[in-house]
Parts: structure tokens; C-alpha cells; sequence
């Protein structure tokens, strides 16, 4: 009764008979959910978990790697619709993972729920009967003791016994007595706690799946870019992209502004190992809530901002030249910001401006930018240094239809130049357009002029001249703390479960004349290994108790020596 | 050369992991030598065995004058082996002080620990070299990696003799020192933004630690196998009337010093939880660090999947020892199938998996 309930085909239960099921519906479902919830089944799904894993490293997923999946489309246009129709592309929700695992843990909850029954009723039940025999047991002690006659051998035995029931309680075993004529005993159990860290881990599995799947619906993560000076609010309109769970609701937003005041950051110098690479990345932010004081915030890497149960975290930064363009009239037709995309380690970035109004014809242009700019031998530039050394723009200038009227949204870092024709730049004929900061150029055919503007003109280098920007990606995540919760006590159920020893141990006292027999006998439930060493701890200090709480009788704790008698 | 500039730190620290590469080498080659002379010894021990059993045996046929012969030699080969084991698990128990003087291995323990004092010499000068933790690449991972993986061994050598198991561990780490030393050897660069992390200390060193238990389970788990074939080889011997002329081959010579399957299986799976409960452990800490750098606690990065598949396999495993039919050599492939996926997720997913786990320093 005592022992935890396990399936059928645990290694440490009786072999049973591969019952054929009866006939019948009731038959059939029964014989089907033992072998749903079978240590095999259990073992054999927890494999195929393994196994099903493994192509969602080897194929690009959906979920970690979009742009991943779209180069494997334009890489492998025939092999990726057809792992696309395996859901080969979003492994871990298709419906043969999901399959996979839904089962485990139907097996799970079916396993564990008999288990949990089985183990609260165990542990109220009583340590089993003394064995007649202990000394076939696998760990096992005794000791004859001899007394002066047989009433004092009476009382030893008693005494004995009386003892090791208070050391077994005290080293945490529950306790039985089993007192026959002549033997008396006390059978001990301990270790309930294994079986309890088994079921708290089981079950703290489930927890985490569970946590995961709720948590996910009230979950929300967006992206974002702030331009130095520049404010962003909470609202759906400031996201550039937005994944909302099942139950957000998104114009319940918490109302609140950041203000991303500087952005600063750290180059490791020419002439140092690893030189040009950036790091310390900090975001210095204003934080504004309705009808309350600014605070300040920094948002750094591995340091996300919290703010209103929302988590800001810093995902990229980037450069942001500022361009003003003028018409031939000399107004103003486009003055701001522009971010620019990083394209390698040295911060050449691109970017595209879009003037739909105000010039003569609608223009676009394509610019890259290289905050150190060094001129290749082929009279292209690259960018050498990540910092503001010598920065540089170019652009080549389209002019024609942007094809943004037709109302499918493009996006703000790319142009589609097949309804333009090429004024500057490339195959045009004429030179792209380049600039330092605080230069102004005339545009192609007398459009008007283009400023790439300097932010520090009155500085001596570079250093502030032109504009950076963050990329921020702001979460709210239900399920975190609960998955960090469930995940903590799965391991610490894991802990006992795996090294807290499950034991019974049993100590009898055999009075025959004037001798006790002393015996003491372990039995491991599951493993074990340090079993016998356990009995034996017990049997010196249970005898070293009796010599020393000995104050009348005489003993002899070595069998076979002179008997003690008159 | 014309550069004359003097030894960087990190040259000496270079300098120090290529002295160990090679005392590593010497103590493999002196622990191969344990293992073929173990198998000798036990030859000659055999030998002797047998002249007493074939003497038993006659004089047995005296007394009982017929037919005897056929079950004394059944009896004798497994009891002979049963022996061995009882005795093969008595020294794998035997404190440090009492056990067997097997000069090589002594040898190759000496040069071990010796090993073991310049490595961690070269990875000390690398992290004082680098100012900050010597695991923030895969050289410098491989390179605490693998001294972790020697110091547990080191370690466990205290509690139990598992010198058999040394060939394994030395060459192990010799090859993979050797070729972190050759192919993945980078020049100390300052931390990239999200390394800088408590978590990289906890993630990474306790992924070190697991490893070694791992490496540990595993090379228990081959003998296992090797021992339980020999035993089953044994048995069918004893069964058939072969088993007289006691020249059967059975395995390799150093299995008879070595204990059962059984004993061998237990003591894998004793370092197999010990390293998943640290698994468990990187598992939690990498989702801690994940959540603070990247926004989100888990999201099937390359990275990720093997380390799930890893811990799912030797949850497996754990299973599988409590399943009936399971038990013994089944279990045992999993723990080694387990042990090749974690190498393979630190030398192939590293090198050649994209993901954002894009640390390995290589380009
Ligand atoms: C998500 C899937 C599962 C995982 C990751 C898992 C993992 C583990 C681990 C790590 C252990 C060893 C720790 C311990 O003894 O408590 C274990 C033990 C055990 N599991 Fe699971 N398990 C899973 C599902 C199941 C299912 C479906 C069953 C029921 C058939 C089951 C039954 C058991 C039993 C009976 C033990 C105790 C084995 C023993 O006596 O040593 N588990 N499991």
C-alpha cells in the first residue's frame, strides 16, 4: 500500500500479463488510456519530442527568423513550398508537434493524478509489517546481547526497541510497532518526500505548458524607433509592429511617453584589440505618465526599462541624417530625420527619403550613409569606423511615381523605383549626390537643393553632427513570472525526487533467555545506493544509545563472549 | 621574426594550454598502458584460476566419479566472473589510501593532475589577460569547459576509483583542447553588449559543469554496453560445453577488472542526474539571461532547441532506467546518444547554425 503507484510497466512493479481488453467500447478505452499513460508510451513520446525538435534548428522558423524563411523562399523556390506544407517553417506550432506534445501531457496529467491519490492515502497509512526474516533482506545487522536473566532481557528488549523508535522518528522516518510474544519491533518508513518531489515536478510541468499557453493570450510585444528628441507614446499608431495575444485589448494601453533624450555608446579605439567595436549601449529616456512628473529612464542591453508592467527593451540603434529639401522656389518640401538601416559592423547604413509633395515631380531617393567614410579604389566608400570621424551621404535620386497613392503600404526603408526613371547615381550618367554634414546640393534637372544638416555646427569634429536612434521593442509578458515560478518548483521537486532516499527500516528485538537478539534490516524503494551504509549508521548508533542509557543490566554488544550470568 | 615584442599574458596563457595538450597526451598514453596490462593481469589471474578449477574439477571426478565435469566448468567460468565483478566493485569503492597499486594508472593520474595545473594556468592567465570570466567564446568555453571536465573527474577520483575510466577523459580532452586550440583560437576582444551578463558566468559555467557529468555518464555507459556483451558471451559460454577449454574470446582484456554492467550502469546514472539537474539548472538560467537581452524567455533560437533536445533525451534516459524492458543496454544508447548531442550542440550547432547565440567569436 505504502509503495508509490506506478504504470504498469515500471521497472520496479510486478510483471502483469499483457491483459487483452474485453470486448467493447469500455474495454478497449480503458486498455487504450493504460497504454496512453504507460512509462513506454511516456518514454517513447518524450523521444519523438527530441526528435521533432531538431529540423527547427536546421530550417529557419517563422517565429525567431522571418527574413531566415523569406531567403530560403528566394534560395530553394522549389524545396521551400514543400516544407512549407510540412509546417517545416513554424516547427513548433504545426500540428504534428503540437500533436507530440499534447499527448505527453495527457499522458502526464493521467499519470500523475492517480499517483497524487495514491500517495496522499500512503501517507497516512502505516509502515508495513515487520518481514519474518529479516536477514534475507538485502542491507541487514544484528547484535545478541546478554543480560543477567531473563526479566532484565525483558526489559532490555523493550527498552531497545522503545529507543530505536525514537531515533528512527528523529532521523524522520514514520513509525509502526509490531509487537508479537516474543519479538518485538518497530517498522519504519521514510522518504515519502521522493515521491512528492516526483509529483510536484510532473506537475509542475504541466504548470509551465499551461502558464505558457494562458500567459500568451494577455501577452503583447511591438516595435518601435525613437530619433533623438524625439517623443513615442503608447498607443497603437506609434508602433511600427505590433503582436498582440488573443486576449489584449489594444486600446487599453497604458498611457504613457518616452522621450529618447541621447543616445550614447563607446568604441573600442584604433590600435586596440577588437578596435571599431561599439559597446555600452545606453538610452537615455524622459518618462512621462498623464498628469505626473517626467522621470528619467535608461533602457541598456540585459537591463530592459520597466515601466507599467511593460518591459522596453534595446533591440538596435542607428544613424538618423537629418535632410531638408527645398524646390526650385526655395520652400521647404521635406525637412526631418531620417533613420538610416546599419548594414555591417561599421555602421554603413542605408536609407530611403520619399518627397511625394512640393517638387515638380514625385522623387525618391536611395542614400547610404558611412559615419567614417574612406573611398575605395573603384571610387566607391565604405565606412571604416563606427563613429562620427568623417561622416558622408550619398544618394542616387529617382524621379517618377513613388507608388504611394495606390494605398498598399510600403515600407519606409524601401523603394520601388519600376515606375521612376534614374536622375543621379548608378547607370544615370550623372554623379550620386554626396555630402558632409552641413552641405547643401542641388537635386538633378534644377528640382531644387537637398541640406544634409549638422546637428553641432558649431562644434569642432563630428562628434554630434549627425542624429542616432534607437530601435525598442516594448513587451508586457503575462506568463514570465508564472513559467519562472513553475519552472523553480519543477526543480526543486526534481531535487528530491532524484536524491531525497526512499527507505524502510525495520529493527526487531528477539529475547530468548537472557540474550536479545538485536536485529536491524533496510529496503530500498528505488535507488538507493547508500542503503547499507545506512543501516549500519543506525545499528552502531542505536547500540552506542543502549551502552550509554545502560545504567542497570550489564551488556555485552559482542556476540559469542563470556555470558555475563552467575 | 621582427616583431620582438615581449609575451603578452595571453601568449603565456597560450603557451600554458599547449604544455597541457601535451602532458594530457602523455597521461592518455600511460592510462592505454593501465588498460592493456589490466587485461594481462587479469589473464594471468585467470590462468591461476583456472589450474585450481581444472584441479577442483579432477578431483571432484575422483569423488563423484561420473558426469560432473560439464556443470563443475558452467559453474566455474560465472562464478568466476561474478568474482571478478564482486571484486572490481569492492576496489571501485576502495578509499583513496587502499586501492590496488596499478603502477600506469598511477602514472596517468600523476600526469592528469600535472595536466590539469597548467590548464588551469592557461585558462587563469586568459581570464586575467581578458579582465573579465575565461568563458566568453568558444575558445575560451572549450577552454574551461574541458578543465571542468578534468577536475570533475579529478574530483570523483576522491570517492571512487574510476582511473579505468581515464583513456577516455584524457583523450577526450585532448581532443577537444587540441582542437579548440588549432581552429578556434581568438584574440582577446572586449565583451559585446549582451554578454555582459551575471548570467553569462552562471549560464555558461554550470552548461560546463553538466557536460563533464555527462562525459562522465557516458564513458560508464560505453563500458556498460561492453560489459554487459562480455557477460552475455559469458553465459552463452557456460551454457555451451565450449566453455571447458575456457579459450573463447569475450571481449577486451581490461573489461574482466572492471564491475558488472549493473555496477556500471548504477554509477552512470548517479553523474547522468547529477549533470541533468545542472542541465535543468542552464536551461533556467539561459531563459533568465534570454528574457533580460533579448525580450523573451524562450523563442526556439538554434541555441535553445539543442539544449531542450538535450535535456528532453536525458529525461528520457531518467525514464527509461524506470521502464521495464528499458533498463540496461537501451537506456544506456540514450545517455550515449544524449552525451553526442551535447557535443555536437557545442562543435556543429556553434560553428555552422545560425541563430543569435552568435558568440563563438569565429568568422
Ligand atoms: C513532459 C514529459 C515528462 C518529462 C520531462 C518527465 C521527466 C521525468 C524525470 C526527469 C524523471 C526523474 C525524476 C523523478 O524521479 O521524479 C521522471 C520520473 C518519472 N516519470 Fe516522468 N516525465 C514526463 C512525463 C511522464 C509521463 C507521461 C509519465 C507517466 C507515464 C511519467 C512517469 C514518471 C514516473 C513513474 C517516474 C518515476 C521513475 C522512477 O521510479 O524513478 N512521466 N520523469
Amino acid at each position: 500500500m505504502t509503495d508509490p503507484l506506478r504504470p504498469s510497466d515500471h521497472a520496479d512493479s510486478a510483471a502483469s500479463d499483457v491483459t487483452q481488453p474485453a470486448l467493447g467500447v469500455v474495454g478497449w478505452l480503458r486498455w487504450g488510456w493504460r497504454q496512453l499513460t504507460s512509462m513506454r508510451t511516456a518514454l517513447v513520446l518524450l523521444l519523438l519530442l527530441a526528435i521533432a525538435a531538431v529540423p527547427g534548428s536546421l530550417v529557419p522558423q517563422r517565429s525567431a527568423d522571418p527574413n531566415g524563411v523569406r531567403q530560403y523562399f528566394v534560395d530553394n523556390p522549389d524545396l521551400a513550398p514543400v516544407l512549407d506544407n510540412l509546417s517545416l517553417f513554424d516547427v513548433y506550432t504545426s500540428p504534428w508537434f503540437s500533436a507530440i506534445y499534447i499527448l505527453l501531457f495527457v499522458s502526464l496529467v493521467g499519470c500523475v493524478i492517480p499517483r497524487t491519490k495514491h500517495h496522499y492515502k500512503a501517507m497516512r497509512a502505516q509502515p508495513p509489517r515487520t518481514p519474518a526474516r529479516l536477514g534475507r533482506l538485502e542491507a541487514h545487522r544484528s547484535e545478541i546481547l546478554e543480560y543477567q536473566d531473563d526479566t532484565d532481557a525483558a526489559a532490555a528488549a523493550a527498552r531497545a526497541i522503545e529507543a530505536a523508535e525514537q531515533q528512527l522518528k528523529k532521523a524522520g522516518y514514520r513509525i509502526a510497532r509490531y509487537d508479537g510474544a516474543k519479538a518485538l519491533s518497530v517498522s519504519a518508513e521514510r522518504g515519502y518526500l521522493r515521491e512528492t518531489g516526483n509529483l510536484v515536478f510532473h506537475a509542475s510541468l504541466v504548470g509551465v505548458l499551461l502558464a505558457v499557453g494562458i500567459g500568451g493570450g494577455f501577452t503583447y510585444t511591438g516595435q518601435t524607433v525613437i530619433i533623438e528628441g524625439r517623443t513615442w507614446v503608447n498607443t497603437m499608431l506609434d508602433y511600427t509592429s505590433f503582436n498582440p495575444g488573443r486576449f489584449v485589448d489594444e486600446d487599453a494601453l497604458e498611457p504613457y511617453a518616452l522621450t529618447l533624450d541621447d543616445f550614447s555608446l563607446s568604441y573600442v579605439t584604433p590600435g586596440q584589440q577588437g578596435a571599431g567595436q561599439a559597446g555600452d549601449f545606453v538610452a537615455h529616456l524622459t518618462t512621462q505618465f498623464p498628469n505626473a512628473d517626467a522621470a528619467e529612464g535608461e533602457v541598456r542591453v540585459n537591463h530592459p526599462l520597466q515601466i507599467a508592467g511593460d518591459k522596453v527593451y534595446l533591440m538596435g540603434n542607428g544613424y538618423a541624417p537629418t535632410i531638408t529639401i527645398r524646390n526650385d522656389a526655395g520652400d521647404v518640401v521635406f525637412s526631418e530625420p531620417v533613420p538610416f538601416l546599419p548594414q555591417d559592423n561599421n555602421m554603413t547604413s542605408q536609407g530611403v527619403v520619399k518627397v511625394p509633395d512640393g517638387l515638380r515631380e514625385q522623387v525618391g531617393l536611395v542614400g547610404f550613409f558611412y559615419p567614417t567614410a574612406q573611398e575605395l579604389t573603384n571610387g566607391a566608400f565604405t565606412s571604416v569606423y563606427g563613429d562620427l570621424e568623417y561622416p558622408m551621404l550619398t544618394f542616387w535620386v529617382y524621379a517618377g511615381d513613388l507608388g504611394i497613392d495606390g494605398g498598399v503600404p510600403k515600407s519606409v526603408y524601401t523603394l520601388d523605383p519600376s515606375e521612376m526613371t534614374q536622375l543621379a547615381g548608378g547607370d544615370s550618367g550623372t554623379q550620386s549626390l554626396e555630402m558632409k554634414p552641413g552641405d547643401t546640393v542641388d537635386l538633378p534637372d534644377g528640382l531644387g537643393t537637398i541640406t544634409f544638416e549638422n546637428e553641432a555646427p558649431d562644434a569642432a569634429g563630428f562628434q554630434d553632427s549627425v542624429k542616432r536612434y534607437v530601435s525598442l521593442s516594448i513587451h508586457r509578458d503575462a506568463a514570465a513570472t508564472w513559467v519562472l515560478v513553475f519552472a523553480v518548483l519543477a526543480t526543486a521537486g526534481l531535487l528530491a525526487a532524484l536524491f531525497v532516499p526512499r527507505r524502510r527500516m525495520w529493527v526487531k528485538a528477539t529475547r530468548q533467555g537472557h540474550t536479545v537478539h538485536l536485529e536491524y534490516a533496510g529496503l530500498a524503494r528505488g535507488e538507493d545506493p547508500a542503503l547499507d551504509g545506512a543501516v549500519e549508521q543506525f545499528a552502531q548508533r542505536h547500540l552506542a544509545s543502549l551502552a550509554d542509557s545502560a545504567a542497570t543490566g550489564a551488556r555485552d554488544t559482542k556476540p559469542g563472549s563470556t555470558p555475563d550470568v552467575d | 621574426m621582427p616583431d620582438a615584442s615581449p609575451l603578452t599574458l595571453d601568449d603565456v596563457s597560450v603557451l600554458l594550454v599547449w604544455t597541457a595538450i601535451a602532458i594530457y597526451a602523455l597521461a592518455f598514453i600511460a592510462y592505454a598502458v593501465d588498460l592493456a596490462r589490466r587485461g594481462a593481469v587479469a589473464v594471468d589471474a585467470k590462468d591461476a584460476a583456472a589450474k585450481d578449477a581444472a584441479a577442483r574439477t579432477a578431483r571432484e571426478r575422483e569423488l563423484v566419479a561420473a558426469g560432473g565435469g560439464g556443470a563443475g566448468s558452467r559453474t566455474g567460468i560465472i562464478e568466476q566472473m561474478r568474482a571478478q565483478e564482486t571484486a572490481s566493485e569492492e576496489a571501485l569503492n576502495a578509499p583513496v589510501g587502499k586501492r590496488a597499486r596499478l603502477v600506469w594508472a598511477r602514472i596517468g593520474t600523476s600526469l592528469t593532475v600535472l595536466g590539469f595545473l597548467f590548464h588551469l594556468g592557461g585558462d587563469v592567465t586568459r581570464g586575467i589577460a581578458a579582465g573579465r570570466v575565461p568563458w566568453s567564446n568558444m575558445y575560451e568555453f572549450a577552454l574551461t569547459g574541458t578543465l571542468l571536465i578534468i577536475a570533475v573527474y579529478l574530483g570523483v577520483l576522491f570517492r571512487y576509483d574510476l582511473r579505468f575510466l581515464g583513456t577516455f577523459i584524457t583523450g577526450l580532452v585532448v581532443v577537444l583542447l587540441g582542437g579548440t586550440a588549432i581552429w578556434f583560437y581568438t584574440d582577446i576582444v572586449p565583451l559585446m553588449d549582451p554578454l555582459k551578463s551575471v548570467w553569462l558566468v552562471i549560464h555558461v559555467f554550470v552548461a560546463s559543469l553538466a557536460t563533464a557529468l555527462f562525459a562522465l555518464a557516458f564513458g560508464l555507459s560505453v563500458l556498460q554496453l561492453m560489459q554487459a556483451r562480455r557477460e552475455t558471451k559469458i553465459a552463452a559460454l557456460a551454457k555451451a560445453e565450449a566453455a571447458a577449454s575456457g579459450t573463447a574470446k569475450t571481449g577486451p582484456g581490461f573489461l574482466k577488472t572492471l564491475p558488472s554492467a549493473d555496477a556500471l550502469e548504477s554509477l552512470a546514472y548517479r553523474f547522468a542526474i547529477l549533470g541533468f539537474i545542472f542541465w535543468t539548472f542552464t536551461l533556467i538560467a539561459g531563459s533568465i539571461w534570454a528574457n533580460d537581452a533579448w525580450g523573451r524567455y524562450w523563442g526556439f533560437d538554434t541555441k535553445e532547441v539543442w539544449t531542450f533536445v538535450i535535456w528532453v533525451l536525458y529525461a528520457g534516459y531518467i525514464h527509461a532506467r524506470a521502464t521495464r524492458g528499458w533498463r540496461g543496454a537501451r537506456s544506456a544508447w540514450l545517455s550515449i546518444i544524449g552525451f553526442t548531442a551535447v557535443i555536437f550542440n557545442f562543435t556543429i550547432v556553434n560553428m555552422f547554425f545560425k541563430g543569435l547565440h552568435a558568440y563563438s567569436g569565429l568568422s
